[in-house]
């Protein structure tokens, strides 16, 4: 293999010192991994040492382990998106009104068996084809919570509540087209931006499906180890003792438990075990944890600012949370009441 | 990071994946079901890396003179050497299962009321410890009496942490997804109950119902007891969750 430096800055913007330099970054790689596997032992070794450190480092790689698959196949299928499927499928399959394929979208959301780490590279393919941005929000939100598999798990979960599934899924489906229509009156073109991603006309089908799937593989993973790492340091420092206090306020623990599902990213086909666990919380918190977990969490936060960008993330997501906690009490105190 | 190292990155994450999946590595973090998955997962990002590493080179050999070109519009992402950080964790630290510390941590679970089939024959009759604990709080033992009315003997292993008393716990820890989802089953012991053991060691013990209880102050669960008749130290079974 040759291991020429190639300068990834475009040629009309300044140069950065790193130009000059004459490692590129296959040789810091394969420096790096020699001084890991020389000093192995040692780190392995002083990770045992610290119970934490050690159910961290568990909790870190299971996370990663259970959302590979989920972001494989995610970042495969938005590649066939990007490079079988002609843009003029998605004129025609989705309404040409944008109010009208909001609400679209979202039932479309049903057919993707998936956790929420898959559908953001969906999104982004999907707006990158030409779908209207509040159509693949609305896709984006509606996917990973109301399809047959989470939905199933959730029945499981809560085999003496049915209505949780029925909660959920009506919940979920309501936040994500208004949310839908929420972008279409206030949201702003110039806050997706959707990384450069290396020009797939004119390629060779293969090549261009490769480079798409490298590409956002490298990218929406990126984001999800620092997403998965966070969840992972929540994870083990919060000891469940905190939750007993706030479980018996109402308001608060509704609260509560939608920023845990926030901080916890769990993977929306396991949230419902979780929340059944949670008993000393009321059905109604436990619905806004359910609700607000597919939607907004740590790495999916993470992955959408690397995927739309931060200055999208960072409107998109505090707004997300607060409308779905909001649909969430409401559709509880309906339904539990 | 340029293309080349994506690569390298891309077959290091696909064959700790696979590395993981093939052996019975995969199931200290993941359930049993995620396997064919995860194998595909693994391979589709071998595929991907020599894809890229082939594409690549091929290009450099043919279109060296399309090079501004080409990179006019890349802006290679810098996240992606993050990704080193799970091959790190899979290949270099692999570290073991959820044990004690994680344990004490989450509290025992809340468990919910199912059917009780007849114990399962022999004696003591191999049982896991979500069954025995579902059995001894739900059912209050009735399930695991012989026709006689008499408690039958029954075997559960775990490994131990510590319990509300500060005495150990026969622990199992069970997963729905992966082990950020894991939640405690505590069982405590009277009787007989093991001695001289630190935490996180595994023991098989037999034992018969007893009505004792104990309230876990993390997540205000019911801890159901066992009347330990005999035990013995265990190596950890393959699959370390229920």
């Amino acid at each position: 293999m040759t291991v020429t430096e190639r300068p990834d800055i475009a040629p009309n913007t300044p140069p950065e010192p790193k130009r000059d330099r004459r490692v590129g970054s296959v040789e810091v790689l394969a420096l790096l991994l020699i001084v890991l596997v020389v000093f192995r032992g040692p780190i392995a070794a002083k990770i045992v040492e610290f119970p934490l450190l050690q159910t961290w480092t568990t909790v870190f790689v299971s996370v990663m382990v259970q959302a590979m698959p989920f972001l494989v196949f995610g970042v495969a299928l938005s590649a066939v998106i990007a490079v079988y499927v002609p843009r003029s499928f998605w004129a025609k399959a989705l309404p040409k009104h944008p109010a009208l394929a909001v609400p679209v979208a979202s039932c479309a959301g049903v057919i993707l068996p998936g956790c929420e780490c898959g559908s953001v590279p969906i999104a982004g393919s999907l707006i990158r084809r030409g779908v209207t941005p509040a159509a693949a929000l609305a896709f984006l939100l509606a996917a990973p919570a109301i399809n047959p598999i989470v939905l199933t798990a959730t029945a499981v979960a809560f085999p003496k509540n049915p209505e949780m599934v029925v909660g959920r899924g009506v919940a979920s489906l309501i936040v994500a087209m208004i949310m839908g229509w929420l972008w279409l009156r206030l949201g702003k073109a110039e806050w997706i931006k959707l990384p450069h991603r290396p020009e797939l006309e004119g390629m060779s089908k293969s090549r261009a499906f490769f480079g798409a799937l490298r590409h956002d593989v490298v990218h929406a993973g990126g984001f999800l180890v620092l997403g998965a790492m966070a969840a992972a340091t929540i994870n083990v420092i919060v000891p469940a003792r905190w939750l007993q206090t706030l479980a018996d306020n109402p308001w608060l623990s509704v609260i509560a438990l939608a920023i845990l599902a926030v901080l916890l990213s769990i993977c929306s086909e396991a949230d419902a075990f979780v929340a059944a666990s949670l008993s000393q919380f009321s059905l109604t918190s436990r619905l806004a944890f359910l609700v607000v977990g597919p939607m907004v969490d740590l790495k999916l936060i993470s992955m959408q600012a690397g995927v739309f960008g931060r200055r999208f993330a960072f409107r998109f997501a505090p707004t997300t949370l607060v409308v779905a906690t909001a649909i969430a009490a409401l559709t509880g105190w309906l339904v539990f009441s | 990071m340029n293309r080349q190292a994506q690569g390298v990155v891309l077959l290091l994450l696909g064959g700790a994946v696979l590395k993981a999946s093939l052996s019975d590595m995969y199931l200290r973090y993941v359930k049993e079901s995620l396997q064919p998955f995860l194998i595909a997962a693994g391979a589709l990002l071998v595929i991907a890396a020599v894809m890229t590493i082939y594409h690549d080179l091929k290009k450099e050999r043919h279109e060296e003179h399309e090079e501004h070109d080409e990179h006019g519009h890349h802006h290679e992402p810098r996240v992606g050497w993050m990704l080193i950080a799970p091959v790190l964790g899979l290949l270099l630290v692999a570290p073991p299962a959820l044990g004690a510390f994680a344990a004490g941590q989450s509290g025992s679970a809340k468990l919910q009321d199912v059917d009780y089939p007849p114990l399962p024959a022999g004696d003591p009759a191999q049982i896991s410890v979500l069954d025995y604990a579902t059995r001894a709080i739900f059912d209050k033992g009735v399930s695991m009496k012989d026709g006689a009315g008499q408690d039958r003997k029954v075997q559960i292993s775990g490994f131990l942490s510590q319990g509300p008393d500060g005495k150990p716990v026969l622990t199992r820890m069970m997963l729905s997804c992966c082990a950020a989802d894991a939640r405690a089953i505590k069982i405590g012991m009277s009787g007989r109950p093991p001695e001289g053991l630190g935490e996180n060691q595994w023991v098989e013990v037999v034992g018969v119902y007893t009505a004792a209880t104990a309230k876990d102050p993390v997540s205000n669960n019911e801890i159901p007891f066992i009347e330990v008749l005999e035990w013995k130290q265990i190596d950890p079974p393959r699959n370390q969750y229920e």
